[in-house]
This record gives C-alpha cells, structure tokens and sequence, in this order.
C-alpha cells in the first residue's frame, strides 16, 4: 500500500503530514493496536489513579485476616500478612509502569546516537563499536544484571541502567542498518557538499527519516523492557519492598502455593501476563501501520 | 572476543567494583588486621592485571579458585550445576525443537487458514511472556489444582532416569513455551519463503511428488535460519534457567549464579557465568557447523 495517496492535496504543509496521519489512521484500524492500547491504557490509568479507587490500603496489613481466600470483602483473597490482593495487583503496576519505559527511553537514546555513528562513519569506528556491541549482545541481560546488582547495589536507577544499556545494541543495529540505506541517498550527498558538519548532517537530515523504524523497534523494546523488569523485581533485583510489584508479589509469596494459596500468585501472573500482551499486541499493530 | 569481554566485565564486576573484598565478606564490624589478612590470602591485594592473569590462566587449566563461602574448590560445584542445568536445557530442547518446527511447518503449510492463525497468535503470545509468569501459571494448574506433577524439581536420592525426567517436565514447559514461539515463527516464514521460491516451483513443474518437493527441497532451506535462531535462543534459555532454577529449587548453573551473588562469593559467581560463556560460544560453533553442513549451497571440502 503506498503511502502518498490521492486524497493528500499537494500543498506542502498537508503533504508533510500525510504520510503521519495515513499511519494514524492504519493503525485506528488495527484491531490488534487497540485492544493492545486498551489494556495498556488500563493499567496506566490503574498506575495514575488506582490508589484512589481501591477498597483497601495495598500496603496495609491485618494479621488476622492473613491468608483469606477471595471472598465478597476481597475480590482476590489476602496475601500472609493480611494485606488487599486486589489492591495491591490494581496499585501494583505503578513501579513497572515507571521503570521499563525509563529503561527503554534510555535504550532508544543511547542506541539511535550508537546506530547514527557506526552506520555514518563506517570503517575502523563502525568496526570496532560493532564487534563491541555483537559480543554485548550475547550476553543474557539477566546474567548482565546480576553482575552490577553485586556492583553496584541494588536499585531501581540500576535496573533501569542495566536493561537500557543491554537493549542500546539492539537498538543500535536497528538504526544502523536504516542509516546504510539513507547515506546513499541525494539528500545526503548534498548536505555533505554543503559543507554541513557530519552531526548535523547525521541528526538534523537523517534521523527524520529513520524514525518510523525506531519507533516500531522502541515499541518492541518496550515489551522486553517490562519482561526484564518483571523478571529482574521476580529475582529480587531493582524495585524492593514493601512496593505491591507484581514480581515482587510474586516471589515473596510463591513458596506457599504447595499449600494452595494460588490466589497469592496467580492474579499478580496474569496482570504481568496481560500487560506484556498488551504492549506487544499494540507493537505488533505499530509495525503493521509503518510497513503496510 | 564475546568471552574475552565476558571475562573482563565479570572480572571487574566480581572483583573490582565492590571494593574491600574482606570488608565485604566479613562485614563494616570486623578488626581492620582481619580484613587485610583475609585480603591477603585471597591475593586481592595484588595488582589489578596480576590477578586478571592469575585468575584467568588458573580458569583455563581448570582452576576456578576456592568459594569465599564453602572454603573449598569451585570447579565441583560448577561442574555438578552445569551437569543439572544440561539435564533441563536437554529436556527442553528435545521438546521444543522438533514441536517448534512442526508447529512452523503446519502453519506455513496452512498459511492464513484458522490453523495457521492459532499457532502463530498462540506462539506470539507464550514467548512474550516471562518464564516465571508462565511457570508458576503451571505449577498452579498441574501442580496444585491437577497434582499430576511435582512442583519441585529437587528429586529424590538415587533417582533413575525416567524419575528424573517426570521431575524436569514441569520446570522444562515454561523455556519450552518462551523458545516455542520464536522456532516457530522462523520455521514458519523460511517455509513461506521456500514454498515461493522459483527451486520449489521448478520441483513441482518437473512432476515430483508433493512430499518429496517439501522433504527435499522446501524443508532444507526453510530451516537454515531456524537453526541459527535456535542457536542464538541459548543465550536466552540461559537467562532463562536463572529463573526457572530459582523458582523450582534446582541445583542447576543459573541458582548457582543466582546464590553466589547473593552471598557475595565471587569466584564461583565469576567461573559460573564465565562457565556460561563458554557453552555459549560453543553452541553457537556448533550451529555454524550444523548450518554449513545442511545447506546445500555450502559445501565443507569434496563429497561429490
């Protein structure tokens, strides 16, 4: 499907914009987009506001009422200390909501200006940062993890770092091969005949047109971001008590479920399961609007 | 040079970054004295590429150093967790490979029917998901609601092979589901692709029977990337079993991990991971092994 159409008048001002609303409204058509936006959306809107309409403090506990299955007063049982599931599962997705896009901001930034220099300058820098980040990229982000979590201790500014430093190089070769394909092109030639210095030439004429792939590879990121991070608070890496973290939730509770208190782990398993979904359902919808 | 850098990261990180190693182990109370002799007979106290050089020839001749917390030698440790963890990673592999391809195949095969939708949206579904989510999602329904499988993997004393095995399924399902989505998937385009190539169609002109057209000359080119995706996807079984040993108690390479860098004890967290690398790189040498040798447009010395 080509994207300059008939109906964009060909005035400037509309042509610059029609190709971005061609991919708003493909991807308004999208069934897989939206049902992936919405149950992101949910859970943003449960990470903003969620305190305010829970029926119980998430981080209060009731000795007594440890341990409760689901019932009328708790929609999803009580965890050993007696505190809200639901409450904690609604209020818990504030933390990975914060982290995992944090670390994939960090991972679009630093792997787009990696991307930009190896694919532009080629040779002996493109050489070298590319063997680099291969061997970077065959190290499992959990194994990298725990090496700066012994490092450098643990915290939610590490997690971030590490998952968006792991990611960069992913990122990177993304980028990289865009940019191979944009350096060959007019334009380019005649911002370097214009003596244009080679930042300039790199950031101001050709990141433009390698956005749509750093968009669609951002939006996939994000989905591995939020699996790394779940992941890592599951270990006991990155976001720490008494957060109401799904995978925080999710370790300290499930050494129990041999006796079956299932309602301990299996709600905070399917929030974690339905918002990577989510995500990447609306990547998935992301990378069919930029590629029809 | 993927281990070399290994081998430095995990050097600097084990042994650098965390400063006062005997501070570290014998915590902010201890006799100054104390510390530097513990120091001392660690040889932390030398030159940073003295003990890089120590560190590492004594790795190579299969010295992995003394555990700070068993204060006693590494390398049985590892060799009996890498030894468990194969255990898993084989279960898994042996499950997933041949399932993945035939999924890929079905699909391809089926290309666009409702079949072909079901094992793509469902393979697109059980990889995104994290392996604790998937494995504890199971342990509730076959462990404890089913009870048809334990939901430990520790078996017990002198169990034989099939006991072993009844004891694996259970934490091998979740790498199974995150690796079955990916192999699939590549199965499924490299057949796509094969299916619609010019050999594929001059196969069929020239009168061959529809199954020898797929074994012979579709299903050889299809795979080719499979087997390198497969090869690429032990990096992530490896991250993989970190979580999967840790959920399931099982005294595998990625709980040894895990544990030494809980407890600080950096020479066997160090050996572990670079254990990892190891059997990384040479997975991934088998695959250019296995790729060489199956294509047919490479050919490794004469054989015709």
């Amino acid at each position: 499907m080509s994207v300059v159409q008939t109906t964009s008048p060909p005035q400037d001002d509309t042509r610059r914009r029609g190709p971005l609303a061609e991919v708003f409204f493909s991807l308004m058509r999208s069934r897989t987009f939206l049902v992936g936006i919405a149950i992101v959306l949910f859970w943003v809107v449960c990470a903003l506001f969620g305190e305010h309409f829970v029926p119980y403090d998430p981080l209060a506990d009731d000795i007594i009422n440890a341990l409760a299955p689901p019932s009328r007063d708790h929609w999803f049982g009580t965890d050993q200390i007696g505190r809200d599931v639901f409450s904690r599962v609604i209020v818990g997705s504030r933390d990975i909501l914060t982290v995992a896009p944090l670390a994939t901001l960090l991972a679009t930034v630093a792997g787009t200006a990696l991307g930009l220099l190896t694919g532009y300058f080629r040779g002996i820098v493109d050489d070298v940062v590319s063997r680099i980040l291969e061997a970077f990229m065959a190290i499992p982000v959990v194994i990298v993890a725990l090496l700066a979590i012994v490092a450098l201790g643990t915290s939610k500014t590490t997690v971030i770092i590490v998952i968006g430093l792991s990611f960069a190089p992913i990122i990177a070769r993304t980028v990289r091969s865009a940019v191979l394909a944009e350096r060959e092109l007019d334009y380019v030639a005649a911002a370097q005949l214009r003596h244009e210095s080679a930042l300039y030439t790199m950031f101001v004429e050709i990141l433009p047109n390698i956005i749509p792939p750093i968009l669609v590879e951002t939006t996939v990121r994000l989905g591995y971001a939020i699996f790394a991070v779940a992941t890592l608070s599951f270990m006991g890496f990155g976001i720490q008590p008494p957060s109401p973290d799904w995978g925080l939730s999710i370790s300290s509770n499930y050494g129990m479920i041999g006796g079956g208190f299932w309602w301990t782990v299996l709600f905070d398993a399917l929030a974690i399961a339905s918002l990577v979904i989510g995500v990447n359902l609306a990547a998935d919808g992301v990378h069919g609007a930029f590629n029809d | 040079m993927t281990l070399f850098l290994l081998s430095v990261m995990v050097f600097l990180g084990g042994q650098v970054l965390p400063g006062n190693v005997g501070r570290a182990i014998l915590g902010p109370f201890a006799d100054q004295r104390a510390v530097d002799a513990l120091n001392h007979t660690l040889g932390v106290d030398r030159p940073l590429l003295t003990q890089y050089w120590s560190w590492i020839s004594n790795f190579v001749q299969g010295d992995m150093g003394t555990s700070y917390i068993f204060r006693s030698p590494v390398a049985p440790f590892v060799i009996d967790a890498l030894g468990n963890s194969m255990k898993l990673a084989a279960v898994a592999f042996v499950l997933v490979v041949p399932i993945g391809i035939l999924g890929g195949v079905i699909a391809a095969l089926n290309l666009n029917r409702p079949l072909d939708r079901i094992i793509s949206l469902g393979g697109l579904s059980v990889t995104v998901l994290p392996e604790f989510v998937t494995g504890i999602i199971l342990i509730l329904i076959f462990g404890v609601w089913l009870r048809w499988l334990p939901i430990s993997a520790a078996w017990p004393k002198d169990a034989g092979f099939f006991t072993q095995l009844y004891y694996l399924i259970l934490p091998a399902l979740p790498l199974f589901l995150v690796l079955f989505g990916y192999i699939a998937r590549m199965a499924r385009s490299g057949m796509i692709e094969a299916l619609d190539s010019d050999y594929t169609r001059t196969a069929v002109l020239k009168g061959l029977p529809w199954r020898t057209v797929i074994w012979r000359h579709v299903l050889r080119n299809a795979l080719l990337p499979t087997i390198t995706v497969i090869a690429t996807q032990t990096g992530y079984l490896i991250g993989g079993l970190v979580v999967i040993e840790t959920l399931f108690r099982y005294q595998g390479i990625g709980s040894l991990i895990f544990t030494a860098a809980r407890g600080k004890d950096f020479p066997m967290l160090e050996s572990g991971i670079l254990t990892i690398g190891i059997v990384y790189a040479v997975a991934t040498l088998i695959a250019d092994f296995l790729y060489s040798a199956l294509n047919p447009r490479i050919r490794l010395g004469s054989d015709q």
